[in-house]
């Protein structure tokens, strides 16, 4: 017996990639389309603020999956196609170009956009974001060894292309316009850590520091800071934030605040329509609240969700959320989003820059980061999901293995 | 591959692999980490095949072990790529243990 029945994808993200896959390997036999707006085919991020800015990899190797391999799994791939609008009623997606894809199910997988300045200058050749796989080749381009880099916003991507613009042989200067690094993601403490740690590889960071104007004729030459000071730089990279990609399903009706609202089964307030990773809201049963995750790993495991949930699979979705980075040598990792704790066990030596810090509600682990040591912050997730009751002293004691505690 | 083209190579003691702890070697240009599950050793390619990681740092948890970097899960036993982001298996290798000697077999390398 044959499926007749197709089911459409808007965004050609990791999440959409993911959803296309999974719905074929979880034995959908139906049409599958696909749609992205840029002309590459699902492709991996990390490596854009690291190895492929770099100049380590290519471009073909950030590819999640070879075109042959969408092709071989039967995925109808429209690239360089965005649609405009959803016809819920119809049941049809119309592209800017007037087509009408009609569908039986569709998932949302739009993922978010860079947050743009609008200052002075802002339009000036040598100010980019990072978000796509052309800006990574575009700043790449710009940049020549020994000139200045100014990065606005020490946040993961702000951190992460410092590190990498100082490898290339910039000088790399970051703005930050809050008193600590990646204020809204990492606690004061490691906040401190990443400023000492940047400070010593040689960037210039400028905490309570915002940006006023670009200058320039033709394109950038500098910037004047908040504090009066001007910067001479020929590339700068604005790491701000992202905004979810979601006007599409808000222009059609379904339910949005602070991206798509949908449901344990990533099912958006229309039940054939349905949403996943970093435009969609989701309600967490481990955080006990609603949140947006914008990481590498909701998009991967919320589309793989999505695709089962479109199959019929009513498991709900809900993991402790997981987050990493690489600058210079240290890889850093987060589980959960630490909040409210109320004590701390640090595992390691911060001087060493080996080490993970357990974040603790009544005795239970509610968080933890780790620089350089995954395997410890691995366990620790374990010790979490299973809401372990747990020591300061067992925790911070290298004499006893993690593993221990979870028998225990 | 055939025996003859096989080479054992005694890269580990058996008390140097636990469950829990894995041993990482080199042998020749090949990474391969070794591994106890139920008391029988096995040995799989230790670069994880969706971005440079070495396995032996990972998470052991039922007969399968997690990438550190990524968290793709592949079968200790057979190298199988069990979980996203993995797609591709690592390469699996014969192992002997003679008395407290492991050796791992991998194919010959021609000087």
């Amino acid at each position: 017996m044959t499926d007749d029945r197709t089911f459409v994808i808007v965004g050609a993200s990791q999440a959409g990639g993911w959803v296309a896959n999974s719905l074929r390997s979880e034995g959908f036999e139906g049409k599958i389309i696909l749609i992205g707006e840029e002309e590459h085919i699902p492709y991996e991020r990390p490596p854009l603020s690291k190895e492929a800015l770099l100049g380590d990899v290519s471009v073909e190797s950030t590819y999640f999956w070879k075109k042959q391999t969408l092709e071989e799994s039967k995925i109808d791939l429209r690239l360089g196609t965005r649609v405009s609008s959803i016809d819920r009623t119809a049941k049809k997606v119309i592209t800017e170009n007037g087509e009408e894809i009609s569908f039986n199910k569709l998932a949302i997988t739009t993922g978010a956009r860079v947050r743009k300045l609008s200052i002075e200058g802002s339009q000036l050749p040598g100010v980019f974001y990072l978000r796509t796989i052309d800006d990574t080749l575009e700043i790449k381009n710009q940049i020549t060894k020994g000139s200045n880099a100014l990065i606005i916003g020490g946040g993961w991507i702000g951190l992460e292309c410092a590190a990498t613009l100082t490898k290339l042989g910039c000088k790399s200067i970051v703005v930050e316009a809050a008193d600590r690094l990646c204020g809204r993601a990492v606690t004061p403490e490691i906040s401190n850590w990443m400023l000492d740690y940047h400070s010593k590889n040689g960037v210039d960071i400028h905490l309570n520091t915002g940006i006023d104007i670009f200058q320039g004729k033709e394109k950038l030459e500098s910037a004047v800071l908040s504090n009066g000071e001007k910067v001479d730089c020929t590339v700068a990279v604005v790491g701000i934030g992202v905004i979810p990609n979601s006007e599409l399903a808000a222009d059609a009706g379904l339910d949005v605040d602070n991206g798509i609202v949908v449901n344990e089964q990533t099912q958006t307030s229309d039940p054939d329509i349905y949403a996943a990773g970093d435009v969609a809201n989701h309600p967490n049963a481990i955080l006990r609240r609603r949140i947006r995750l914008e990481s590498y790993e909701n998009a991967q495991n919320q589309g793989i969700a999505a695709a089962k949930a479109m199959l019929g699979n009513s498991e709900p979705y809900s993991e402790i959320p997981w987050f990493w980075s690489d600058q210079f040598d240290a890889n850093i990792q987060m589980i959960g989003i630490p909040e409210n704790w109320d004590t701390t066990a640090t595992r390691g030596k911060p001087e060493n820059n080996e080490f993970v810090t357990f974040y603790l509600k009544n005795g239970v682990i509610d968080g933890a980061i780790s620089i350089n040591n995954p395997r410890d912050l691995r366990f620790g997730k374990r010790l979490m999901q299973e809401k372990k009751q747990v020591s300061v002293e067992d925790l911070s004691n290298m004499g006893i293995k993690l593993q221990a505690l979870l028998r225990s | 591959m055939t025996d003859e083209n096989i080479e054992f190579h005694a890269v580990a003691t058996t008390s140097e692999v636990t469950e829990d702890e894995p041993k990482a070697v080199s042998i020749g240009r090949l990474d391969v980490g070794i591994y106890q599950l139920d008391g029988e050793f096995y040995a799989i390619d230790d670069i994880c095949t969706h971005a440079y990681a070495c396995m032996t740092d990972g998470y052991i948890e039922d007969g399968q072990i997690e990438c550190p970097l990524h968290g793709a899960c592949f079968d200790i036993k057979t190298g199988k790529a069990l979980t996203a982001p993995a797609t591709i298996d690592l390469r699996p290798y014969p192992v002997k243990v003679d008395g407290d000697q492991i050796s791992v077999g991998v194919p010959k390398v021609d000087d």
